[in-house]
């Protein structure tokens, strides 16, 4: 599904990515795990196509096309999603018109027939239900006000519309309360399928518990420096992130 | 990929054509033999003459302002022709098969309802081709419950008794630059009375339309709602693309008397000049509401997307107590444009209201600027103001600022002013197109959002147009 070759991208003039290897299958779940600063929201957002970044190196196949040659909105429509670490507020357009026009333009790539209001009314209700959120979200701003956790409830919701082939979730985990958690990593657990792959971002094993991955990687200094399977999550959680430096340092980590 | 904002061309003014049609008009100039031409092509009365010969003599001592936060070559008023007509047989178009094809085409194509089958859409309209105007649909329907609805010349032939006791007492011909000159030279505009207790059934609605390459338009329009009645006005503007600049200085007068109720909507679309700043309207316009009986209200709305310059402040006076002034604005600016733009609140009766939102949009390289006065006179106990500007800025190029003036004297008045800047950013766009929405149209529903508060006050079909009309003006602002 997702295959990423010695990717290397820089911002303001700054290489951040430094040549990252990636091969995400349908069907697999994968975790990206690493210190603070050290690329992962950075290598979520130069595969959505953030426009801040520069691709300085290397090529991303998303289902055997260059995902390069595509723009961030049509990486989107053809299946590519991204959960934001901070999603961004935006006042005066209510969720439930954002929710509907991007649904819409998917349905449109796609050649499926447009939801009018009212059907998109009886479709939303049932997607709300999947991650509890309560129906006065669907008619307040687009995220504005809304608390940590209420965003990204909010940013599954949006996956739960757009039932992306490939998410990525840049710290889902982070500021959810423990039934958050359970609520959230249940959804995500349910729109997973055969066809689809996930790749998610964190820093504690405790998401990984729900949402189980195949793989973990450790990404640091804008590299993947080691990368095995689940249990991986739990031994960085006791013992940090040291050892796989120093074991990379010493060129064997891999 | 880069970081930085381009501003790439905008969508062509579509309405920037010029109808090829004989046209009735004086030479340019300005002089006490022009007005005496102006008001003999009328035939008009001589009380009204004197009016405007007293207003010019009044203009010639006054000086062009320069307050504003605009910048421009001044305009040439002996280069301007105040006079211009399309050539007809009769004075005004008994019915709609007499107007001239041509004409009609223009409307047509400008999707005025004209036509008699598009006047069934249920909007009375009154057409004003450079200076006069040229037909008035759905008059007589309105007579049958005593609305008066006709243009302004035939309500100086018509009924000059209303004329004479409302033109220039809101506005005075000596209130500025612009309104003097107006008073001087109009030529013609739309006139609508309510009588006393009668809602008016439809939407009035006045089409204006620059044609003439050298004419200035000058219309005036007088709105009057007797007692207990109400009224829903919109007025919409274009003009052809030409190289150089044309003046619009109108004077708009609305007079509210007890619990009467105007609401006068705007959705400016003058030609705005290309996007290096040639050519297009300056519009320097002058449009106040007295707010004369008890519980009278008053409410404008303005979508103003057009113009090189545009120098307007729709007002109202608080006279009556409880009475209640609104005033709702978008300004939208993009390439050279340049606007300043507000209103005033004068609260003289007791219990008065006024609530002003005003949202600036600029792009490119664009100055747009919300001045705005809110005065509480001694006796206006209890009076209450609220406030609202919001700017958003799209691009690095353009600016926004925002002049509120707050006259306070009476300690019982309450008075909230808040205003905001923000940005469209570049995380806002790149959110929507992580979910699959494209630039234009992210940008077109983070406008209309930001809007709201305006458009939810435009009549329903206006509403839509003018969702539509700021999303063709940003056309290509953000890549
Ligand atoms: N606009 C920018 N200009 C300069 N450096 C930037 C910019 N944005 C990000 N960086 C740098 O890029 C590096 C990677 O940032 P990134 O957000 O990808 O880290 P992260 O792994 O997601 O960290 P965290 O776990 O804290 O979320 C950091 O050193 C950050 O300071
Ligand atoms: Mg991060």
């Amino acid at each position: 599904m997702l295959s990423i070759k010695n990717l290397t991208a820089s911002i303001n003039g700054t290489l951040v990515l430094k040549g990252i290897d990636l091969e995400i299958k349908a069907g697999e779940i994968h975790a990206i795990m690493g210190p603070n600063g050290s690329g992962k929201s950075t290598l979520g957002k130069v595969l959505a196509g953030h426009p801040a970044y520069e691709v300085t190196g290397g090529e991303v196949l998303f289902e055997g096309r260059d995902l390069f040659s595509l723009a961030a909105d049509e990486r989107a429509r053809a299946g590519l999603f991204m959960g934001f670490q901070h999603p961004i507020e935006v006042p005066g357009v209510s969720n439930a018109s954002f929710l509907r026009l991007a649904y819409n333009k998917k349905a449109e790539a796609e050649g499926r027939d447009e939801l009018d209001p009212l059907e998109f009314d009886d479709f939303i209700h049932e997607k709300i239900k999947l991650v509890a959120m309560r129906e006065e979200f669907l008619d307040r701003s687009l995220n504005e006000g809304f608390s940590g956790g209420e965003k990204k409830r909010n940013e599954i919701l949006q996956m739960a519309v757009l039932e992306p082939k490939l998410a990525i979730l840049d710290e889902l985990d982070s500021g959810l309360d423990i039934d958050a958690l359970r609520v959230l990593g249940d959804a995500v657990n349910r729109l997973q399928r055969a066809d689809r792959a996930l790749l998610i971002i964190t820093h504690f094993p405790r998401i990984l518990e729900t949402i189980q991955p195949h793989h973990v990687h450790v990404l640091s200094g804008g590299r993947i420096l080691k990368s095995a399977g689940k249990e991986l999550a739990l031994e960085l959680e006791e013992r940090g992130y040291d050892w796989v430096l120093e074991a990379s340092a010493a060129g064997g980590a891999r | 990929m880069s970081s930085t904002f381009n501003v790439v061309t905008s969508q062509e003014y579509k309405y920037g054509f010029v109808t090829d049609i004989e046209a009735d008009s004086a030479a340019p100039g300005l002089s006490e033999d022009t007005i005496r031409f102006i008001s003999a092509k009328k035939g008009e009365p001589d009380w009204l003459l004197e009016f405007r010969l007293k207003a010019y003599r009044h203009w010639l001592t006054m000086a062009e302002p320069d307050w504003a936060k605009v910048d421009y070559t001044r305009p040439d008023f002996q280069a301007i022709v105040y006079y211009s007509a399309p050539k007809q047989k009769t004075p005004k178009y008994a019915s709609m098969d007499e107007v001239d094809p041509e004409l009609k085409r223009t409307f047509e194509k400008l999707g005025v309802p004209i036509s008699e089958q598009a006047a069934l859409a249920g909007v009375a309209v009154d057409v004003v081709f450079d200076s006069v105007s040229v037909t008035t649909t759905y008059k007589e329907k309105l007579a049958t419950v005593g609305i008066i609805f006709c243009s302004f010349s035939e309500a100086v032939r018509e009924h000059p008794e209303l004329i004479k006791r409302y033109l220039g007492s809101v506005v005075p011909s000596s209130d500025n630059f612009y309104a003097a000159l107006n008073s001087a030279v109009f030529t013609d505009g739309s006139f609508v009375f309510i009588p006393k207790g009668v809602t008016c059934p439809m939407d009035l609605s006045t089409y204006f339309r620059i044609n003439n390459k050298d004419s200035g338009q000058f219309e005036r329009t007088l709105i009057v709602a007797e007692e207990g009645a109400s009224v829903s006005y919109l007025e919409g503007c274009t003009a052809p693309q030409f190289d150089t600049n044309q003046l619009h200085a109108a004077v708009v007068e609305l007079v509210a008397l007890d619990r009467a109720s105007i609401k006068y909507s705007t959705v400016q679309n003058w030609y705005a000049g290309d996007k290096n700043g040639l050519g297009g309207i300056y519009n320097f316009v002058t449009k106040r509401g007295l707010c004369k009986g008890v519980a009278s209200r008053i409410s404008w709305t303005q979508v103003e997307t057009g113009s090189a310059i545009t120098w307007k402040y729709p007002s109202c006076i608080l006279l009556g107590d409880d009475s209640i002034g609104e005033f709702y604005s978008v300004a939208l600016t993009n390439h050279k444009q340049q606007a300043d733009t507000g209103t005033k609140m004068v609260h003289i009766g007791r219990n008065t209201k006024s609530t002003i939102i005003s949202k600036g949009i600029s792009a490119g390289d664009s100055s747009n600027s919300y001045r705005g006065l809110v005065k509480v006179q001694p006796k206006a106990e209890g009076a209450r103001n609220f406030s609202q500007c919001d700017s958003m800025l799209i691009g690095q190029a353009c600016s926004a600022s925002t002049f509120p003036y707050i006259e306070v004297q009476n300690r019982s008045a309450r008075v909230e002013h808040e205003a905001t800047t923000s940005k469209i950013g570049e995380e806002q766009l790149f959110y929507f197109q992580q979910r699959g929405i494209p630039t234009e149209e992210a940008i077109s529903m983070i406008i209309n959002g930001f809007c709201k508060d305006v458009f939810r006050e435009l009549p329903m079909e206006f509403a839509v147009e003018a969702t539509k009309l700021l999303s063709l003006k940003l056309e290509g602002s953000v890549g």
